[in-house]
């Protein structure tokens, strides 16, 4: 804050008397002028390009700030108004001594603010919350499909790489042996790779490897700064250019926006590393369980609304311990064919038996339930030992929710075993951030067991479980990372505590509050966007991941380029992570993000979408204005009787009316 | 007249069909063939004809399915029936006594960990169970460091290496490890203990072939468990043993396809606590042409001139070394592991080592720690010698001075396992439950006396698996971790409470 009114100020926005809106747009305007280099004005022409200089020493941040400064001063429009701070969730903290109304900040003040708000937008007005709760019936989203021409070039496209990566393998084989050495036997050993399952990576992978795995630096925040690298043989090898490009970041798990190194959180994590160290640097089972170990943990137990629960460093060993303690031989695990790696990694270790469902599809489930139940194990025909049905709370490359009302039902009837993977959804979902069953307002009692990664909205790492006492009891004295792997550092157990505080309330009243529902917001609000530009958009409204289709394999990389050229980080996936025709890109919304962020990617995608030919939707799904929806049948559940025009709306009226429609039921 | 039209029309019927087969195309063929096969023998025709009606019906056939046919077919009210009887076993079986004083028992550290810890009863005791052996835990340089890191980097990178989570601080820890190991190539896990079981599977598949030795660790084998590979065990660190192993299959293979062959073993034995014999192992992979994977998870960082490991403790090149996997978190005080190999073996691992891709990535100022912590270890060869003198110390109060427990580990291991000598157990003909038992009154005597150690702990069993088939498990052991946070004489008064209080246990004990 340039301008501090010690009187005035309340940093707490949800019960602050400031956030009227008046006063909001004022301190909108003061904000402007204090903070040129990020916002640049409401102007969207201006919100993308070299207009904005996130690329720059500090000695240049420091002139920026100055400049910045004195063009406030000059300016009658703050001279006259004492800016209020809207929000609480940037880290600033309050100013110690009182200050006269027309100081001036200091040129580190500005530049530390800056950095706040690189790492933490701050709120542009109170319009922009919203609070993630299920209403009505569960439905499933539905998946818009695009015309026949862009799957059939989709198709051709793989078939055109194909040959040609056969073609090459052809020719290098005979004229180039040295590259392909490390396919064939050498000397007696048998190649690491084999030569088919090496074709993918080699001939199609490795023409898109510079848009996976860019190197980073400093926080993965509102902003992601990556550093500049090329490729000179084919993205083969990478040579770093010793430069660094800042870009909006819609690609981390940062869901709640606690990537930050000020703030609450970050001060509690120095303190605790100042008088703990950074390891307990034992497993937890020999001396590695600390007091703050069992402070997190019931925190966690509590957050969820479990009984009780214990924390782990890592999320994926989390899932890949707890199977072979809960169930083996004779059980059965039933499991979405879309759960993530560690869930099938666990499962495989456990010994039990694994059926698949239909992602999502109760009927299927119900179907493999009875028919299992009914036929007992195989060749013995015994009846299961226990059955338990894994399914993720939300789905990372799908942005869909598990029906879990569904799954409660089906749970009374067939007394089956229920494993929720909150790894996307804690902290994501519901109006207190406590995942799906608080999402859906269901007892979290209902279901035996919550698992749940701390490394996402915490901004921390590492795996937690809980269940009831008895279970977790049970799993202290036999999972295997308990008694084996390293117990977690307590600068991440704090991080989580301290995170965890701020989202119940019990720290800084009223921020984790906003930040989720700043989250639900900015979710629904770039989500109704892109569905009303006309992109296909997969997932549930209140998700936070946001994937849009691409479908032709060269759109991945196209797509990718031409967002970092906006200067916007995104997510391309394609096959194996989804199916051969279903390429996409996935936009993770976080709270950091300010709307002027969310109209920012949205100017981008409309043009990158027009570059690209991605507008593709029908409309089915949602985006099509009000009177553009022809004839909707009236049988209910009938959805392709549903006629509507092809939303393809103009960016303006997109975000004119994007904060009012991202409220009301997206259709 | 009825029946005449009908046998005119089957006339006409027949010798329509008689002139249409002939026209057809190979008729003669045919009733050649059946003209010269009948030879007045309609048996004969008839087997031919069941022969054929038979391969036309095998032909016709949907494919073989083993599913299919195994299914009970039950009706809709059946099912409902089973349905309604069907009850499951509860999730966990109900907690026994021993695993309750397990629970209760496990202490808890209020407060920071270190040479001294205060434990939530209140009372502070000398700490010989956690891996704290240069006492980096305390290190102020390390802990400006890694604040310092928090400033710039938050905690959590929140997100996988592939997604923007791959920091420049991860690419200065693996280059720093590899330089330190002295190999091409380096990769950081977020978790030491996922390294190994993740590493294994990415390299081998179904059909490939792994021989390890019997006593590796828990991580290798759940490793070895989700490649599917075919693993042939060797006796514990017996070369001659994994020799006569290796000549079996490449004997057994000599006739098949080429597939890839690793060895797997470890460095020191987390079980064992001695030291691989690597020269000799590097001498025998590479004369049967096997790749090596080593875990140096509890090596690293602790034998060698600068803690470089197996490698450097007997001067082989670790280029030898196919796959070296190691942990960060134990010596080293940060956390997540590593594996180090050629340019190809890391590059393989990025994209398909489960652990590496599926998981966020490390937290930057845990990379840097460990960054930190490496270099602390090339540059202070003195952190290494004084701990190897409180070995030493240890070492003489127990393992000569004890009527009752000898140590297993090398003498370089900073973890001391004691067993009971094997002359004991026999004359007190103890079960491996009353060892068990034995082991844990004496870690409680310890640190009702101030001391606090640990124990080895068995490897959890599947659930499911019948007592019967008992897979290898340790010897119940003490686990003494020294640390150079005491002095020489701290360290013999430890030694000294728990050469009495295992004295105390035995003699109780008629």
């Amino acid at each position: 804050m340039p301008i501090r009114a010690p009187r005035a100020v309340n940093p707490f926005a949800t019960t602050s008397p400031s956030s009227s809106p008046a006063l909001d747009a004022m301190n909108e305007k003061a904000d402007q002028q204090r903070r040129p280099s990020f916002t640049k004005g409401n102007k969207l022409a201006s919100l993308f390009g070299g207009g904005s200089p996130r690329t720059r020493s500090e000695a240049a941040a420091i002139q920026a700030a100055i400049l910045a400064q004195e063009k406030a001063l000059n300016s009658p429009s703050s001279l006259s108004l004492p800016s209020i701070n809207l929000t609480t969730a940037t880290g600033e903290k309050m100013p110690s001594e009182s200050k006269t109304l027309f100081q001036p900040p200091s040129p580190e003040e500005a530049q530390k603010q800056a950095k706040a708000h690189a790492q933490f937008g701050p709120l542009g007005s109170p319009a922009h919350r919203y609070t993630s709760q299920h209403v009505g019936d569960f439905a499933e989203p539905i998946e818009d499909e695009p015309p026949y021409y862009f799957l059939i070039t989709t198709y051709i496209s793989y078939l055109i790489l194909i040959v040609f990566g056969h073609v090459r393998d052809f020719f290098g084989k005979r004229f180039r042996k040295q590259h392909y050495s490390h396919l064939a036997e050498r000397d007696g050993y048998a190649p690491l790779n084999s030569d088919f399952d090496n074709f993918y990576t080699r001939r199609l992978k490795m023409r898109i490897n510079d848009c996976f795995s860019r190197p980073t630096t400093g926080v993965p925040g509102r902003y992601i700064t990556l550093l500049d690298r090329e490729s000179s043989d084919g993205n083969n090898t990478f040579k770093l250019l010793g430069t660094s490009t800042e870009t909006l970041n819609m690609s981390s798990y940062n869901y709640l926006g606690f990537a930050q190194s000020d703030g609450p959180c970050a001060d509690a994590t120095e303190v605790i590393i100042r008088k703990y160290g950074v390891s307990m640097a034992s497993p937890r089972a020999d001396a590695g369980t600390s007091d703050l170990a069992l402070e997190v943990e019931d925190l966690v137990a509590k957050f969820v609304g479990k009984p009780a629960s214990m924390v782990f460093s890592m999320g994926f060993v989390t899932n890949a311990t707890a199977f072979p303690t809960l169930v083996g031989k004779g059980c059965l695990i039933i499991s979405d064919e879309l759960n993530h790696a560690s869930i099938r990694f666990g499962a495989r270790l456990s010994g039990a038996m694994i059926e698949m469902f239909k992602h999502n599809d109760m009927r299927d489930l119900e179907r493999k339930l009875r028919d299992v139940i009914a036929q007992g194990q195989p060749r013995t025909h015994r009846p299961w030992k226990k059955i338990l049905v894994v399914v993720e709370g939300l789905y990372s490359m799908e942005g869909t929710m598990c029906n879990l009302p569904a799954l409660v039902q089906l749970k009374k009837k067939y007394k089956f075993n229920l494993f929720i993977d909150e790894a996307h959804s804690v902290g994501a979902l519901g109006p207190r951030g406590r995942g799906v069953c608080d999402y859906f307002g269901i007892d979290p009692a209902e279901v035996d067991i919550l698992m749940g990664t701390l490394t996402k909205s915490f901004g921390a790492n590492g795996g937690y479980i809980a269940a009831d006492k008895d279970i977790i009891d049970k799993l202290r004295t036999q999972n295997a990372a308990m008694l084996f792997a390293e117990s977690p550092a307590p600068p991440v157990l704090v991080q989580i505590a301290s995170a965890l505080r701020i989202i119940t309330g019990e720290y800084v009243p009223g921020e984790g509050e906003e930040r989720l529902q700043r989250l639900a917001f900015n979710s629904r609000y770039l989500r109704l966007g892109l569905k009303r530009l006309g992109f296909i958009v997969y997932g549930h409204d209140d998700s936070p991941i946001i994937p849009i289709m691409l479908y032709n394999p060269a759109k991945m990389p196209a797509f990718s380029h031409e967002m970092l050229r906006r200067k916007i980080s995104v997510v391309v996936v394609g096959y194996p992570a989804t199916p051969l025709v279903s390429s996409r890109a996935r936009f993770c919304v976080s709270a950091a993000h300010t709307k002027e962020d969310l109209d920012r990617m949205l100017a981008a995608c409309d043009e990158v979408g027009d570059l690209l030919q991605l507008k593709f939707s029908s409309g089915v799904a949602g985006g099509a204005a009000p009177g553009d929806v022809v004839g909707v049948k009236e049988d209910e559940g009938n959805l392709e009787s549903l006629v509507v025009k092809k939303p393809r709306w103009r960016l303006v009226d997109v975000v004119r009316t994007g904060v009012e429609d991202a409220k009301v039921p997206l259709r | 007249m009825d029946l005449n039209d009908a046998q005119g029309k089957l006339v006409r019927l027949f010798n329509d069909a008689n002139t249409q087969f002939h026209k057809m195309p190979g008729s003669a063929i045919i009733l050649r063939y059946i003209k010269s096969s009948y030879q007045n023998d309609p048996v004969r025709s008839a087997i031919e004809l069941f022969l054929f009606l038979f391969a036309v019906r095998y032909l016709l056939a949907p494919a073989y399915s083993t599913q299919k046919n195994k299914e009970v077919s039950l009706s809709e009210e059946e099912v409902e029936e089973l349905v309604d009887e069907w009850t499951p076993e509860p999730l966990v079986t109900p907690i026994t006594p021993l695993e309750e004083a397990e629970n209760t028992k496990r202490p808890i550290i209020v407060g920071p960990t270190g040479p001294k810890v205060k434990l939530s009863n209140g009372r502070t005791v000398t700490n010989l169970a956690s891996c704290n052996f240069y006492n980096f835990v305390a290190n102020e340089t390390i802990k400006e460091k890694a604040i310092q890191t928090l400033r710039t980097y938050g905690v959590g990178p929140c997100g996988p290496p592939g997604f923007y989570g791959t920091q420049d601080v991860h690419m200065k820890t693996e280059a720093d490890v590899a330089s330190h190991l002295g190999t091409p190539a380096c990769i950081v896990y977020a978790q030491a203990f996922s390294v190994v079981s993740s590493v294994i599977p990415s390299f081998s598949k179904r059909g490939d072939i792994i021989v390890a030795d019997k006593a590796v660790n828990y991580a290798i084998r759940r490793g070895i468990q989700i490649s599917r590979s075919t693993v042939r065990w060797y006796e514990h660190n017996d070369m001659e043993d994994l020799e006569r192993v290796l000549q079996k299959v490449v004997k057994e293979q000599a006739k098949k396809r080429l597939t890839r062959r690793f060895i797997i073993t470890e460095g020191l034995f987390e079980n064992i606590g001695d030291v691989v014999d690597l020269p000799k192992l590097v001498e025998l992979k590479l004369k049967y042409k096997f790749r090596l994977i080593l875990d140096e998870a509890w090596s690293y960082g602790v034998l060698g001139r600068t803690g470089a490991g197996v490698t450097e403790a007997q001067n082989v090149d670790a280029s030898e070394v196919d796959m070296i996997t190691g942990s960060l978190s134990g010596p080293l005080c940060a956390a997540g592991g590593f594996c180090a190999g050629s340019e190809e073996v890391v590059e393989h691992q990025r994209i398909s080592s489960a652990s590496y891709t599926f998981s966020a990535a490390l937290p930057a100022l845990l990379s840097t720690t460990a960054s930190e912590t490496i270099s602390m270890l090339q540059e202070e060869p003195e952190l290494l010698s004084s701990l190897r003198e409180n070995i030493k110390a240890m070492r003489a109060q127990l393992d000569p001075r004890s009527d009752w427990v000898n140590c297993t580990s090398s003498v370089d291991n900073p973890v001391l396992l004691l067993v009971l000598k094997p002359e004991v157990v026999t004359s007190k003909n103890l079960s491996i439950e009353d060892q068990h038992q034995i082991v844990q009154d004496v870690v409680d005597e310890c640190l009702a006396n101030g001391v606090f150690i640990a124990k080895l702990r068995p490897m959890p069993k599947a659930l499911g698996t019948s007592p019967q088939d008992e897979s290898w498990q340790p010897t119940p052991a003490l686990k003494v971790c020294l640390t150079i946070g005491l002095n020489k004489k701290e360290t013999e008064k430890a030694g000294v409470i728990i050469r009495h209080a295992i004295t105390k246990i035995m003699t109780r004990r008629k």
